[in-house]
């Protein structure tokens, strides 16, 4: 096996409730500072869909100390980057910077964390940024949002699984400054948030930094997280839609998996799984159904519905995608998918496979980690959804004790009973 | 930078003393077939990063030379006498690797990465089809379909539409003005278009390939002379001709139905990285639009709110560089966004930017460059691309000196002669039957149909990803 991540890493809690994580590596003169709030798409109101992306905009308009536009300017203005992004089940703000501006960045995101400054004329703005940012990644372009806002609602039932985090039009016009008061009183607690920075620091002196910046940001609990849990499906769900702008027609299914979080050891085989059957020329379904039997022009393979396996909670799913060429048959696709996941449940997995698989994911592992700000990004959320800010360390190990059988045993539960599925009705395209 | 400055009730933490850039060890070697590598140390993770660039250039305009191009880069990975696809895939994924293959109008680059102790066997396969890719037949139809495929998504994507249309507009007939393959090219071609391809240009003269991991030096430039030191030194390269100089005229504006954004590009003269002016023109272009906290960007996105990620670059190819500016702005605000986007080019050009704005933008392109500095995979890239201009890493070097010292007169300079609106060429891609008499109050328009059977194809991307590797809901930086 490859050397695992050894780089040390500290823990702790400020009297508000604040979790911290830093993790000290001096091999390059930067930092990367991530604050990662419990509450994301999962957690919006009824009549609110795309309110936590919306929100998050709004924490970068202003604070207790600075104007709009102070925030970008400071953090730019340190040689730095920074960017926040809406998850399921979270919502995380960050940046990197030189560590000169370690302070700085600390101070900036504390500021914020006392409360943002939410006004009228910010929040007309931001819902006109947004709306320009759903036509460009979903509404201007084939393929928008598919499948990972596509399949949610043929897979769930209930609101918070099932419906648009990025938002419809409507729901973000109406929303209001007081909602957006509100939002942040519930969720944007201290108790709610983690602090990780990983990189070009001094532990003792970091730690002095952030109880300078932080220990004043008043004490709010974490609210309770309801449970999203829902029911597997027990027969197959199936949908189609029309995109007007997509060329070709394109498909995507998904079946449950096991908890990521109370379960972890019976969810990475799924993890495996997906890698097996899709990453690359070797893997199962790109042999079969891309190169010999020429039924689809790419497939993929992965878990959970934004792409990334160990950042989310139950309930979430193993996905494939296909795009096909212009005369292609999604029933064909199906039927011969199911035969190669039967395959690998029935023989299992070549001589080789599993290790060469699991070898490959390693390294896109270790390559994230050569960041460091995804470092930082992954202690604060493994920290807050796990209270294991090192399962990064971990997870090499993890994966290569995923055994043969395990995978067979996850093969076999993706049965066309359990699985939901979209298919993408070409509406022309060239326009 | 010691004091601390008072922003509100609290004050801003003052920066530390600025971090030095330290460029990293690195070691060179010219081999005998003329391949020169480029090893860098860098072992903040056990993995290597791989690049291999080959000269990819072209003399004239040759929409069948794209199209073979674009192929046989997909195909390079489909076979070898002893070696089928899925052997060569699994070959490298054994050590935890993979190896793609793209094309642009300057080069061929062969990208991978893989386990450190797995560098041998990923440049001995990467040798392997350097010497013996055999395009099967069979794998070349596959191939070609996919291909086939991806154009007919490309025709659909806006950003590749208003690509190919700025191209056209920016090159007319040099070898730039069309880069990306025709259905009509790419529909016959057969496994000896691409054998011969490859014969007459994948060669080792004015090759570089740039390691970069966890290695020592030397001992990776040992590994790299085994395993490619044989490589046919053969063939010639073909010099692309300096690119024509932008002719302004009127704003192109290409029809796409029923559109609900319009894709505003314009294009301005810039210079190359080792032009006396390039420093300030980079600082130029930051206060003027080339990040977040810009004229441009604060305009048009957090006042007016008619965007979500505007940016504005230089990009530099072999035969020139161009400063090139992207928005995708609401159908209903096309010439209000573009008239902003006039404005903000005249007033950097016209009146010179304060001090705050500009050490601002010093800071920031100071910080970028140490942030570029710190992961294999950025080091990889950099290097790749400076030595395709025959600059080093320590490039980085003078680059950091003269950025600290480009004074206000020259950035103000500079952005007089490269940013001023009169030098540019604009193109919009839109709905043309609800902004073209809009646009008209501004300029005199010519419109053009959406460019059809030239789309602009993504390069295949490291990990074969997904076909929409799907993304969080991003938040401010769009870009």
């Amino acid at each position: 096996m490859p050397s695992v991540e050894t780089r040390s890493w500290e823990r702790f809690a400020l009297p508000n409730g604040l979790r911290v994580v830093l993790a000290p590596d001096r091999s390059a003169p930067v930092v990367g500072v991530a604050v990662v709030y419990d509450v994301g798409i999962r957690s919006e109101p009824q009549g609110r869909t795309g309110f936590a992306h919306l929100f998050e905009h709004l924490m970068f308009q202003g604070s207790a100390n600075l104007e709009k536009l102070a925030h970008f300017r400071y953090v730019q203005g340190s040689g730095g980057q920074f960017n926040g992004s809406t998850h399921l089940d979270y919502t995380d703000y960050f940046e990197i910077l030189p560590s000169n501006a370690l302070e700085r960045a600390l101070f900036l995101e504390a500021d914020r964390m006392r409360g943002p400054r939410l006004t009228e004329e910010n929040l007309r703005n931001q819902v006109d940024v947004v709306k320009e940012e759903i036509r460009v990644n979903v509404l201007n372009r084939p393929y928008g949002a598919f499948p990972w806002l596509k399949l949610p609602p043929v897979l769930f039932d209930t609101f918070p699984n099932a419906h648009d985090g990025y938002g419809s039009f409507d729901d973000l016009e109406a929303a209001t400054v007081s909602d957006a008061a509100d939002f942040f009183e519930r969720y944007y607690a201290a108790g709610n948030a983690v602090l990780a920075v990983a990189g070009d620091l001094d532990v003792a002196q970091a730690t002095e930094f952030v109880q300078r910046h932080f220990s004043d940001v008043p004490a709010r609990p974490a609210p309770p997280r309801p449970d999203f849990a829902e029911p597997d499906l027990t027969a197959e769900r199936r949908t189609s839609y029309v995109d007007k702008l997509a060329p070709l027609p394109a498909l995507a299914a998904a079946w449950r998996v096991p908890d990521p979080l109370t379960d972890l050891a019976s969810y990475l085989p799924y993890v495996v799984l997906a890698e097996v059957l899709t990453d690359g020329d070797a893997s199962r379904l790109v042999r079969r159904l891309v190169l010999t039997d020429r039924i689809v022009t790419s497939i993929g393979g992965y878990v959970s519905f934004m792409g990334d396996a160990f950042d989310v909670r139950d309930p979430t799913a193993l996905l494939l995608e296909a795009r096909l060429p212009p005369d292609g048959s999604v029933d064909r696709v199906l039927a011969v998918t199911a035969e190669e996941i039967d395959r690998v449940a029935q023989d299992g997995l070549d001589e080789a496979e599993l290790t060469r698989t699991v070898a490959r994911m390693s390294t896109h592992l270790l390559r994230e980690a050569d960041t460091v700000l995804n470092r930082a990004l992954r202690h604060a959320v493994y920290e807050q959804q796990r209270a294991d800010p090192a399962l990064s360390h971990e997870l090499p190990r993890r994966l290569a004790e995923v055994s043969e059988d395990q995978v067979r045993a996850a093969a076999a539960r993706l049965s066309a009973n359990r699985r939901a599925v979209v298919e993408v009705v070409p509406g022309g395209g060239a326009r | 930078m010691t004091t601390e400055l008072l922003v509100g009730p609290r004050a801003l933490p003052a920066l530390e003393e600025n971090r030095p850039l330290v460029v990293p060890p690195s070691a060179e070697r010219t081999l005998g077939n003329g391949l020169t590598v480029i090893v860098i140390e860098r072992r903040s993770v056990p993995l290597v990063e791989v690049r291999l660039r080959i000269p990819f250039g072209r003399a004239q305009l040759d929409p069948g030379f794209v199209a073979r191009a674009m192929l046989m880069s997909q195909t390079l990975f489909s076979g070898t006498p002893t070696m089928s696809t899925v052997d060569i895939a699994a070959a490298l994924q054994s050590v935890g690797g993979a190896l793609h293959a793209g094309v642009d109008a300057d080069r061929l680059l062969i990208s991978g990465n893989g386990l450190a102790s797995g560098l041998e066997r990923i440049l001995s396969i990467l040798s392997d089809v350097l010497h013996g890719a055999s395009y099967p037949e069979g794998e070349v139809t596959t191939e070609r379909s996919r291909l086939l495929d991806r154009i007919r998504v490309a025709q659909s994507q806006p950003s590749h539409l208003v690509r190919v249309a700025l191209l056209r507009r920016m090159y007319g007939e040099h070898p730039y003005g069309m880069q990306s393959p025709a259905a009509v090219d790419v529909a016959p071609l057969r496994s000896p278009d691409l054998a011969d391809l490859h014969a007459s240009r994948v060669h080792p003269a004015g090759a570089v390939l740039v390691i970069v991991g966890d290695v020592h030096a030397w001992s990776a430039l040992d590994i790299a002379e085994v395993t490619l030191g044989g490589w046919d030194g053969s063939g010639g390269a073909q010099v692309t001709p300096p690119v024509p100089p932008l002719r302004p005229g009127p704003v192109v504006l290409a029809h796409r139905p029923e559109s609900v954004q319009s894709s505003i590009r314009l294009a301005l003269p810039a210079v190359g990285r080792t032009h006396p002016d390039h420093a300030a023109l980079h600082l130029a272009n930051l206060v003027f639009g080339g990040y977040f906290s810009s004229r441009w960007v604060e305009n048009i996105r957090e006042d007016k709110g008619y965007t979500y990620g505007p940016h504005s670059a230089v990009d530099h190819s072999v035969a020139g560089s161009s400063l090139i500016l992207s928005a995708e702005v609401a159908t209903n605000v096309t010439a209000a966004a573009l008239l902003e986007t006039y404005y903000e080019l005249g007033r950097i050009a016209t009146v010179a930017p304060n001090s705050e704005e500009l050490e601002q933008a010093r800071r920031y392109a100071l910080g970028s460059l140490l942030l570029g500095m710190s992961t294999q995979a950025s080091l990889a890239g950099l290097a790749t691309a400076y030595a395709a201009y025959g600059l080093r890493l320590d490039y980085l070097v003078e680059h950091t000196a003269r950025l600290a010292a480009a004074s206000s007169e020259e950035v103000a300079a500079a952005a007089a002669t490269y940013l001023a609106p009169a030098k540019a060429v604009t193109v919009v891609l839109g709905d043309a039957e609800r902004v073209a008499a809009s646009l008209s109050t501004l300029s005199t328009v010519e419109l053009v149909p959406a460019p059809v059977g030239t789309a602009a194809l993504d390069e295949p991307e490291q990990g074969t990803p997904p076909p929409s590797e799907p993304e969080p809901i991003r938040g401010p930086s769009g870009v």
